[in-house]
């Protein structure tokens, strides 16, 4: 598996703040690669040193190949960056916006026309594209500003923050198209991100920050499998048997947790592993309940974002 | 070095401030008093000093204090018409100076400054352009605006000096060599050292305004040099207006040379 970016125990340091604090992960080519973490998590300030548009306080790092420090223009010629803003110039004509930047980024001048033309109709925005930009709304803009990061049909996209604050249908135009671009198009993503529904959707792994540290890594079923101790498993017995699955979930202290729920007339308890669904199971058939659904509510990155949180609150 | 990425960010910013009243507003009144207003009211001024019956000694005592081989360009000339070529040739110089100083430094300002105000700054750090291709085309764009100033407003003083003293004159006058060399030399020059100063001070500025009042500061060596001629300390002539020129160039080139060794994009971030 190609790595497209490889990071070496980076750190970056402002003043006394320690914003990215001796990071180390691998990304492959062709994945979608979700990196989380609350505001000031270091995200963006990773996503600046893979450009080298910062320095780094130490550590290494090579990004397509390129060390960023030295190879900054080669290297940012091919990758796209989506800002947490999108850093459109308002004053400006979408048409305007794209071409300026088609031609900064060396798009072949023949190019450059079609290439915006297809791109401001991909992001239905061809019907105003002669418009100034401040008259967009949110989403327009932030659909302009990924349309840009792609002028040059980058390798390697950097999103930082792709959906924040746009309307959940324009939310799903950005991620469908993200989708796209890394199962079509094979093009790398670098997805930074506190929306952990949209990451366990489109991720392939994922990073979790902590202030500027690593906390965890891997694929979202690895990571809840890993961090996630507590399942929740939603339980359908005969009529008239709910009394007696709860008195026998009752005397299961060592596989479950605290007292059965029962919202909306369905049995929910809590285990402490994955592994103790089938001694539950047995139990209750051993005392001739009859079960007619036992399921498992998957955990998802949320609760390992959360477990995460949790812990590090509990060390503090 | 990206002459295409270069002149795209010139082309970027000129568009953009363009639609900016606060740089377009101020170069416009500049314009019309500078080139309009002054050249009309100079051309008149003979005629209304007597008007108002006002002695003209101490206008011939300046004119007798100066140098030897200006006073042949006089030679021919009555003594009004000697107040016109005085004031609009000669007083006028200096002021002219003033232009692309301000026009460098309202477009300057809005360089880097501007950027960090609008938030558009990150997008353009994040473009294949070096660090020094970053800060030539910002001052290319400034430049490019003060020149086409300096030159279109050379254009629209020259025929509204004719057309204003044509009744004292009754010829074509203006310009003069001195003033060609002015336009030609060192109006080049000196809006490439505004716009370098102000871009780099820019680069360091949160905003526009911030780095506006670098403008006011540049713009003191060249009243000084108007003071000095009104006071008779000093006068322009085609030699000293090459010389300056020259040092102007000079001083341009050694900015943009050491602004270039020290500009690092990550400074534009607060990094």
């Amino acid at each position: 598996m190609n790595t497209v970016i490889t990071i070496n125990q980076l750190t970056r340091t402002f003043k006394e703040t320690v914003a990215v604090d001796n990071l180390s992960l691998e990304v492959h080519a062709g994945e979608i690669f979700g990196f989380l973490g609350h505001n000031g998590a270091g995200k963006t300030t990773t996503v600046r040193l893979l450009n080298g548009v910062i320095e780094p306080t130490s550590g290494s790092m090579r990004v397509l190949g390129f060390d960023p420090q030295v190879d900054g223009p080669a290297l940012r010629a091919r990758t796209g960056v989506l800002t947490e803003t999108p850093s459109m110039d308002e004053r400006l004509t979408a048409w305007d916006n794209l071409s300026i930047y088609a031609d900064l980024y060396g798009v072949l001048k023949a190019a450059v026309k079609p290439r915006v033309q297809e791109l401001l109709a991909e992001f239905d925005l061809a019907d105003r594209a002669q418009e100034k930009v401040s008259g967009y709304s949110k989403g327009m803009k932030q659909r302009l500003a990924l349309a840009r990061a792609l002028l040059h049909k980058p390798e390697l996209i950097f999103l930082d923050e792709a959906t924040s604050g746009l309307d959940p249908v324009s939310a799903h135009h950005v991620n469908g198209l993200i989708e796209r671009m890394a199962r079509r198009e094979g093009c790398t993503v670098f997805m930074c991100t506190h929306n952990l529904v949209e990451a366990q959707r489109l991720c392939d792994r994922v990073a979790i920050l902590e202030h500027g540290r690593l906390v965890a890594l891997g694929t979202p079923t690895e990571l809840t499998r890993q961090y996630v101790r507590r399942l929740d498993v939603e339980i359908e017995v005969a009529e008239g048997q709910t009394e007696a699955a709860l008195k026998i979930l009752r005397g299961l202290p060592q596989l479950v947790l605290g007292e059965p729920a029962q919202p909306n007339g369905a049995l929910v308890v809590t285990v402490n592993k994955r592994e103790s669904i089938p001694d539950m199971l047995a139990s209750m058939v051993q005392n001739h309940v009859r079960v007619y659904r036992m399921a498992p509510q998957e955990a998802n990155l949320e609760q390992v974002y959360f477990t995460l949180h949790e812990e590090k609150d509990g060390v503090q | 070095m990206n002459a295409r990425a270069m002149f795209a960010i010139a082309r970027k910013d000129l568009k953009v401030v363009s639609q900016n009243k606060n740089v377009l507003v101020p170069i416009i009144i500049i314009m019309v008093v500078f080139f309009v207003v002054i050249p009309w009211l100079a051309g008149l001024m003979p005629t209304l000093i007597n008007v108002a019956g006002s002695k003209m000694d101490g206008i011939e005592a300046m004119l007798a204090r100066m140098p030897a081989g200006m006073q042949q360009e006089f030679t021919g000339y009555s003594l009004s018409q000697k107040i016109t070529v005085l004031f609009l040739v000669y007083m006028m110089l200096p002021l002219f100076l003033l232009l692309p100083v301000m026009v460098a430094s309202l477009f300057a300002a809005d360089s880097f400054a501007g950027e960090k105000e609008r938030k558009t700054l990150e997008a353009l750090l994040y473009t294949p352009t070096s660090d020094r291709e970053l800060l030539i085309a910002k001052v290319l764009s400034g430049w490019l605006a003060a020149i086409a100033v300096g030159w279109g407003g050379f254009v629209l003083y020259a025929i509204n000096v004719n057309a204003a003293a044509w009744s004292q004159m009754r010829h074509i006058f203006f310009p003069n060599a001195m003033w060609l060399a002015l336009i030609i030399w060192v109006i080049p020059a000196l809006s490439g050292l505004g716009v370098a100063m102000i871009v780099l001070f820019s680069a360091r500025a949160q905003g526009f305004q911030d780095a506006n009042q670098l403008g006011g500061i540049a713009v003191l060596p060249i009243v000084g040099l108007f003071y000095a001629q009104v006071a008779g300390a000093m006068f322009f002539n085609t030699t000293i207006v090459l010389l300056m020129g020259l040092v102007i160039w000079l001083l341009t080139w050694l900015l943009i040379w050491l602004g270039s060794r020290s500009f690092r994009r990550n400074r534009l971030l607060g990094a």
